[in-house]
């Protein structure tokens, strides 16, 4: 009578279990690596309708943020700017520019720029601008080097952790008021957290860790 | 085994040639699972939506309405008035007529000169430039005209005026209504005040103990 299992059969549960090991610890990496908001939102850089670069507004023509976010200090959005804001000066610099046609059509009928918005935190997070750029949070914390950026892209993560590392050691962010619009301002670490300590003692900064104080 | 690993590595490798790195330029929106937390059936500011005809979820105010709100802050003489009042304050008027009122209608206190300079620095340098006298960085980018704020016909000119100008525009220049509290307006104007005045001083306006001190 011959074996009812041939041979090699013998080795069978080895190598399930082995190829189950390799398979589950490849996908779990995998899980790890990629379903974080690390690389699901960094790095997101969509095609805007109008090419619109903050690196020559900003950097090389020195506007300041507030010329056109004129609301973040007293709004939590951070507006998009009105056509006319543009106009303030292209109405006569590249005034018959196409690249800008959709802004002097938006001028003109007052039909919205469909502009893609990049950073979206979820609508149970009640983000504020307004209270962060008037405590010294500037807008490299959130936004990285948006001032160097030809095509605005997602910098950071913006997830919960990435908001509670800063409201667990807010000295580490918090600056020079004057500087929180100043993008390339920079500098080392001891004296960073010289002055972040000083501040958030000086301004009784509460950088709540509640639930409540996100999710409302 | 020996069929499966170089499958197995060769699935991981087009994963990864997809996916891509952490960081790297992503076109499309991040990828949302279950997001009908994250995502809810709210208008967000500045956001379109299809139920308005003009498809804004942010309503414009209807022609003809004034906010009420609040009194305007820093009124001379603690006086107390609103949005909707005929006075010099919302108008730059007279009450009760069309000549331009005289002088600045708003308290004049070290606190407004900084936030005009503040203010001037981020609306009015671009053009006007940091000196206000029209050499703006916008003038090396095809700027035709730009006033220089030292002219006599602006030094001339009554706050009201000026307030009016900076409200709605004149010439070329837009108006700054939208960007600029009526509060801050006021102080943009007694800050521009002293810029022309550092221009118009002669030696006798010092006191005589700081004379020797200048550089002539």
């Amino acid at each position: 009578m011959s074996d009812i299992f041939p041979k090699w059969t013998n080795k069978l549960p080895t190598r399930v279990i082995a190829g189950a090991l390799i398979a589950g610890s490849t996908v779990l990496a995998g899980i790890t690596y990629y379903a974080t908001p690390k690389y699901t939102r960094v790095g997101y850089q969509p095609v805007q309708p109008v090419a619109f670069s903050h690196a020559i507004h900003v950097d090389q023509v020195g506007l300041d943020c507030r010329y056109c976010h004129n609301g973040v200090e007293k709004s939590w959005y951070s507006n998009v700017p009105a056509a006319s804001t543009c106009m303030n000066c292209h109405n006569q610099i590249l005034a018959n520019d196409p690249k800008l046609a959709l802004v002097r059509e938006s001028h003109n009928t007052g039909k919205p720029i469909p502009w893609v918005q990049i950073h979206k935190t979820p609508d149970y997070v009640y983000f504020n601008h307004s209270v962060h750029v008037n405590r010294g949070v500037s807008c490299f914390s959130c936004h990285g080097e948006i001032n160097k950026m030809d095509e605005v892209r997602h910098a950071q993560p913006l997830s919960m952790g990435f908001c509670l590392d800063c409201h667990r050691n807010p000295e580490k962010q918090i600056r020079p008021p004057e500087q929180v619009f100043n993008l390339n301002w920079r500098t080392n670490e001891a004296a960073q957290l010289q002055l972040g300590e000083k501040f958030v003692h000086d301004w009784k900064v509460n950088s709540s860790q509640n639930c409540s104080a996100c999710h409302r | 085994m020996r069929y499966f690993l170089p499958i197995w590595i060769l699935i991981t490798a087009v994963a990864v040639g997809v996916l891509g790195f952490r960081g790297s330029i992503l076109r499309k929106p991040p990828l949302e699972f279950f997001n009908d937390m994250d995502r809810q059936m709210k208008l967000r500011p500045q956001a379109p939506h299809e139920f308005f005809r003009d498809n804004r979820a942010s309503r414009l105010a209807v022609a003809g309405t004034v906010a009420r709100s609040e009194p305007r802050h820093n009124v001379s003489a603690g006086a107390v008035v609103y949005s909707y009042e005929d006075h010099p304050v919302n108008t730059g008027r007279v009450t009760g007529t069309t000549n331009w009122v005289e002088l600045n209608p708003t308290v004049i206190d070290a606190q407004s000169m900084a936030r005009g300079r503040q203010r001037f620095e981020i609306n009015c340098t671009p053009c006007h430039g940091p000196l206000g006298d029209g050499n703006g960085v916008t003038k090396k980018l095809g700027m035709a005209v730009v006033a220089t704020l030292h002219d006599p016909r602006i030094v001339k000119m009554t706050d009201g005026e000026l307030f009016h100008v900076i409200s709605n525009g004149r010439n070329l220049m837009g108006p700054y209504a939208a960007q600029l509290d009526v509060e801050d307006r006021w102080a943009v104007i007694s800050y521009l005040r002293a810029l022309q005045l550092s221009r118009l001083g002669s030696l006798e306006d010092v006191p005589a103990q700081f004379r020797a001190t200048l550089n002539k």
